[in-house]
């Protein structure tokens, strides 16, 4: 159903205020790019330049090789020229009308005769059959949020934007949308843009992620190598990566696959990354997945990697885990560390007690000064 | 019963509703969703009709429409009449003192209307024009009839600014108001009473009006 865009969305865009932006990203056709960032950092407003119903100072948007946006050439379509779907926070569904009327209305391209039947072809499509006569006052959260996608799809937009769909409705419902869409991108060929300040949503639907700061786009990659591999230390901080510390190269050894890193007072070894000379000051980090407990019961296989000494200074139980900060013996610098309750009344955890953990040589991932 | 009179206001109040209806629409979606520096200026002289003595607006009304103004000698050469004790000079200030009235709750009507919806009608693909008639006023619809009872309900009621501009001419500018006020002077209290009494049964039901369709949009959006 949807028009096959030819290639991707390329946004560049540049301003000094009100809100300030430089912003530099691309989406695949097909693709869902999440747009990750804290509130404020601008995520809506990339959107919303994107849509057309906010202007940036200077930058270039092209979507399938039409421009959209262009400052220097002076190109500036509207958003009815430029054919987006956009699914909004509050989902900003005409209250007035029906979901049928509501999908309807984006349907202005299509003969008169025929939108009534595309409109409820749209909300079988997000599982609203039957209920295509109520008004949004009489749909639940979770079913809103359907009307607007249906909607959105229903322009045959040359780019879908969400912008933040599922903060509005409860955690089960959210869990049944994230499904929906899942399935849903499947048969999209547009590009998708997903604003979300939700990491584990992003991890979830989109196939790469953006991380944006401030205005300013930081690190776009997959997911898993955002969340492993941060660009630097404010990325690592806006994923949320509790352990990132100072320290300085020691050696590079090419044959073994390692790089020496002189961190938490004692040498560490890391995955080999020449980019650093030796002797050079970085930062490094290390997800909490890659720190293994020495249990006391027995020992592990990846117990010899990097074992570090400290005693544990804070334990809070949360649920099913405990968060639990360890002070490192010889420097006093504070790792981190979430195990499971049971992990942690096994091996006798508790305030004051003595632990050694490993740091999985994996793991390790350096990052400029 | 002076009926000539009370024909006369109705006629007046209808006139003024509909002179106002675009202005209160235009002004009023205008001030709802653009900022500029002056803006309070604005909204502060279109909301002076009400605190200022009707005999002051009048005053001025009169003045600035009067035989030695502008206005009055334009009106004098196109209609061979003066605009002043007329009825046309008569709803021209009832326009004019009824702008508060009008305007402001058709502007406190559009500003409820979220900036996400208008947008989400960009999005879709609407027009300006389509999305003024098939979002903006049926969103703001309950303001703007309330604007429009209002404006109503206070023309039949305007006393000072009718005597300041209109006089008291039967026929052309002598409103149920002002025979009210006549009938009180020559001690026809009956009169003034039964005229007082369907003034008072038409405002009860405009303000009727008003707060029953207030309390739809508020059921609505509840």
């Amino acid at each position: 159903m949807a028009e096959r865009a030819g290639a991707g969305l390329e946004v560049r865009l540049s301003q000094a205020g009100p809100i300030s932006l430089d912003v530099d990203l691309a989406c695949a056709a097909g693709e869902v790019l999440a747009l990750v960032g804290p509130s404020g950092s601008g995520k809506s407003t990339v959107l919303r330049c994107i849509a057309g119903v906010l202007r940036a100072k200077s930058g270039r948007i092209a979507v399938g090789g039409r421009t959209w946006f262009d400052s220097a050439g002076g190109v500036s379509l509207t958003p009815r020229e430029r054919s987006v779907g956009f699914v909004f926070q509050n989902y900003a569904l005409f209250p007035h009308m029906s979901a049928q009327a509501n999908v309807e209305a984006a349907l202005g391209h299509v003969a008169a005769p025929e939108r009534a039947g595309r409109a409820r072809a749209l909300l079988d499509r997000v599982n609203l059959k039957g209920l295509e006569s109520r008004r949004p006052a009489e749909l639940s959260g979770g079913q809103q949020q359907r009307v607007a996608v249906a909607r959105a799809l229903a322009r045959d937009p040359r780019a879908l934007l969400l912008d933040e769909p599922f903060s509005a409705v409860d955690r089960s419902t959210r869990q049944i949308l994230y499904r929906e869409l899942a399935t849903l991108r499947r048969d999209l060929a547009m590009p998708v843009v997903l604003v979300t300040h939700d990491l584990d949503e992003a991890a979830m639907l989109a196939d790469r992620m953006c991380i944006l700061h401030r205005g300013r786009t930081l690190q776009t990659a997959p997911p898993h190598e955002i969340l492993a591999r941060p660009a630097n230390s404010l990325v690592a901080r806006l994923v949320d990566m509790k352990n990132v510390f100072r320290g300085k190269v020691a050696g590079h050894d090419a044959a073994a696959g390692i790089t020496l890193l002189e961190g938490l007072g004692q040498r560490l070894e890391g995955p080999l990354d020449e980019r650093f000379a030796v002797g050079a000051e970085v930062q490094w980090a290390i997800p909490g997945s890659h720190i293994i407990l020495h249990r006391r019961d027995r020992p592990s296989r990846g117990e010899r990697e990097n074992p570090v000494r400290g005693a544990i200074a804070d334990f809070l139980p949360l649920g099913e885990n405990v968060s639990t900060v360890i002070r490192v013996e010889a420097t006093g610098e504070s790792l981190r560390v979430t195990f499971p309750l049971h992990v942690a009344r096994r091996n006798g955890l508790e305030a004051g007690a003595e632990v050694v953990v490993s740091l999985l040589r994996d793991g390790i991932h350096l990052m400029a000064n | 019963m002076d009926w000539i009179a009370l024909t006369l206001s109705l006629k007046l109040a209808a006139w003024t509703m509909l002179a106002l209806l675009p202005v209160g629409i235009v002004l009023g979606r205008w001030l709802a969703w653009n900022r500029f520096a002056w803006k309070p200026v604005a909204e502060g002289v279109l909301a002076l009709p009400l605190v200022l003595p009707p005999t002051v607006l009048g005053y001025y009304l009169l003045v600035s429409m009067g035989a030695g103004s502008p206005v009055g000698q334009w009106f004098q050469s196109a209609f061979g009449r003066t605009l002043v004790f007329s009825f046309e000079g008569l709803l021209v200030a009832s326009v004019v003192f009824n702008l508060p009235f009008a305007i402001q709750p058709m502007q406190r009507a559009f500003e409820s209307i979220p900036q996400d919806v208008r947008d989400a009608a960009a999005c879709c693909g609407l027009t300006r024009w389509q999305t003024l008639a098939r979002i903006e006023l049926p969103l703001a619809w309950p303001g703007i009839l309330s604007g429009m009872v209002m404006t109503f309900a206070h023309t039949l009621g305007e006393f000072g600014v009718v005597l300041m501009v209109g006089g008291s001419i039967p026929g052309e500018t002598r409103t149920v108001a002002i025979a009210i006020y006549d009938s009180v002077q020559a001690f026809d209290n009956a009169a003034a009473g039964v005229m007082s009494a369907v003034l008072l049964g038409l405002s009860l039901v405009a303000m009727a009006v008003v707060y029953a369709t207030g309390a739809r949009r508020a059921g609505r959006r509840g």
